[in-house]
């Protein structure tokens, strides 16, 4: 266990350091700079910014600049926004967790749920249905189903606020809309999980010793029977910041996705790849995590 | 689907009267659900490739020429799902997005199958330290934040061009691809077909190529017919962002970004399309898991 773990700690670090050696150096190479304004300066006004951003150094020692400022979680500073890209990520970043959270909480609690029903009555018209409402979710892309629920909820019936992130009821939809397709996969990994489970030797003990069905479902079967919904969490983070992209720009949330977005049009590189780098050392933290989650629930990984 | 038919070993449909494949299409054929979505998949394709020809001989509808005096209207006898602000036919439109979309589904896929499959059998059937490597290289890149990762180059390279749309979506769909493969494979690799083929002295390339990937067809059909979904929901994702198709054509994304913001007053702009691709994606995600259950048994979900 203590092995694969830190087998697993050196990749992420790697692979932290490579998705900032990429995007250092892709950003470099970007054609159009954020100082080729249409406004021509002097010369040497544009040489005293170029320099205060040392764009006017050799490119190697850009990029040694860049790293040595990666280890001190030094992430620049915004060329479009009087803050450094570590302010914006330290204001914004919160607001996308919290979304994010409600979301999987959202997704965790139905999915779960749609799956063990379905797995419990295997086959059955309750089956096929929860099936057929989890794969709807799937195919349902946020960005239709998020004004969608925005026209019914906000502005016809008028329920609940169309945009901003203020108070719960403001967070209902964009949970709901950024979850749902979560609920989906994790509905079809429950049930396939939990039906799997059910089959095993040590469930059929559990039948034998006489337990009822509710203990060897809820107490015996779903701990291994969840594990693939474990497993599932570490990409789905990483899906939920892809999602967070589109949830905040539709619901005008001010999470990290809404200023990654807004930093794409606005060419503002140390933004683009600090954030870049932020999301990967994040997700090099989750998967990290999921590892940890895993040994604790599976004994079978945790002897090794 | 007489395609997967088509392409079982020439061999085996003389001397075996009952091959895996007929087999599998027999278990296809009576999952009613997964049938009748492939064939709404296909009625979808049709609709989008000869829909617009249709539209344009019988009533001169074209999709691009604009009509601003006539502008949004609800969808009404001579336009079957509206028009948009610029009074162009909503239906025509979302025919024309589908084009690109099913294009993009399928042109991504195939390339991550091609790299996939190289990739993930060549790691399995080389083996030792190669494979290592090579599959380190795999989980490396599975860590990465794919589609930020896409999105940044998207943005980098300021480009319209759908060839490196195709290109990306392609790289980043194949690391599964290799790893099913690989799998695949190396419980092959050491069967006693192979070793028949090494003993009369085939060469590496071919034992790998045209006697172990064909065994390995059932797991990649599974996988690629559910990943076409997932690269179209990607495309659309970019170019809501404003990074994919950019107008004046129109993608399934594009259509959908306009009508989201105008979803308070012309709500059809946005339901029109976004319902024709939801339902794309759900047909070829039940087609996937009926693929799954006829051609891979062992996994079936019951």
């Amino acid at each position: 266990m203590l092995k694969l773990l830190i087998n697993r700690l050196i990749g992420g670090i790697f692979v932290i350091f490579a998705v900032a050696t990429f995007s250092f150096f892709v950003l470099r190479a970007a054609p159009g700079g954020p100082f080729d304004d249409e406004v021509s300066v002097p010369e040497q006004v544009q040489r005293n910014i170029e320099a205060q951003y040392h764009l006017d150094e050799p490119l190697l020692q850009q990029y040694g600049r860049f790293l040595s400022g990666l280890v001190r979680l030094d992430l620049g500073h915004s060329m479009q926004r009087p803050q450094t890209v570590w302010e914006i990520v330290a204001q914004s970043f919160p607001v996308s967790v919290q979304l994010g959270v409600l979301a999987l909480a959202f997704a965790t609690i139905f999915g779960v749920g749609l799956g063990v029903l379905a797995a419990s009555r295997q086959n059955s018209i309750i089956d096929h249905g929860a099936m057929s409402f989890a794969l709807f979710g799937i195919s349902v892309p946020s960005f239709v189903l998020g004004p969608i629920l925005i026209g019914f909820f906000s502005l016809q019936l008028g329920w609940l606020p169309p945009a901003r992130f203020e108070g719960f009821s403001s967070m209902i939809l964009p949970s709901a809309t950024l979850g749902l397709i979560f609920m989906g996969i994790i509905a079809r990994l429950s049930r396939s999980g939990l039906l799997e489970t059910l089959r095993q030797d040590y469930v059929r003990t559990a039948r034998a010793k006489g337990l009822s069905e509710r203990t060897v479902v809820w107490k015996h079967a779903i701990r291994l029977g969840l594990l693939p919904v474990v497993t599932f969490l570490g990409p789905a983070a990483a899906a939920l910041i892809t999602g967070s992209f589109v949830v905040e720009q539709i619901f005008q949330i001010p999470g990290l996705g809404f200023y990654f977005v807004a930093s794409i049009t606005e060419r503002d590189y140390p933004v683009l790849s600090g954030v870049l780098v932020f999301y990967s050392i994040f997700l090099v933290a989750l998967n990290f995590a999921v590892d940890v989650a895993y040994g604790f629930l599976d004994p079978r990984i945790r002897g090794r | 689907m007489s395609q997967t038919q088509e392409s079982a070993p020439r061999a085996s449909q003389h001397q075996k009267p009952k091959s895996l494949w007929a087999d599998a299409w027999r278990r296809l054929k009576k999952n009613r659900m997964a049938v009748s979505c492939g064939l709404l998949f296909f009625a979808i394709a049709f609709f989008c490739f000869v829909g617009p020809l249709i539209a344009k001989l019988l009533v001169g509808l074209d999709g691009t020429s604009q009509n601003p005096a006539l502008g949004a209207t609800a969808p009404s006898w001579s336009h079957w799902m509206g028009t948009d602000s610029l009074g162009r036919d909503m239906m025509v439109r979302t025919m024309q997005g589908g084009q690109i979309a099913i294009t993009v589904g399928l042109v991504a896929t195939a390339t991550a199958l091609i790299i996939g499959v190289a990739w993930g059998a060549t790691a399995a059937y080389v083996g030792g330290r190669t494979d290592e490597i090579m599959m380190r290289i795999v989980d490396v890149m599975y860590a990465f934040p794919n589609v930020v990762f896409v999105i940044v180059i998207m943005a980098v390279l300021d480009t319209q061009s759908l060839v490196v749309l195709f290109a990306l979506l392609g790289a980043i769909t194949w690391l599964n691809m290799a790893r099913i493969v690989r799998g695949q494979v190396m419980s092959l690799r050491n069967q006693e077909f192979v070793e028949a083929a090494r003993a009369i002295g085939v060469s590496n390339a071919n034992i790998l190529f045209r006697h172990i990937v064909p065994n390995t067809a059932g797991p990649i059909i599974v996988y690629a017919t559910l990943s076409i979904p997932t690269v179209m929901l990607l495309e659309a994702f970019l170019s809501f962002l404003g990074l994919g198709v950019q107008a004046p054509q129109a993608s399934w994304g594009t259509l959908v970004t306009e009508g989201a913001d105008m979803i308070a007053v012309y709500p059809w702009i946005l339901v029109g399309p976004g319902l024709v691709m939801g339902l794309t994606i759900f047909a070829l995600n039940f087609l996937g898991d009926g693929l799954r259950d006829a051609l891979d048994p062992q996994t079936r979900k019951d």
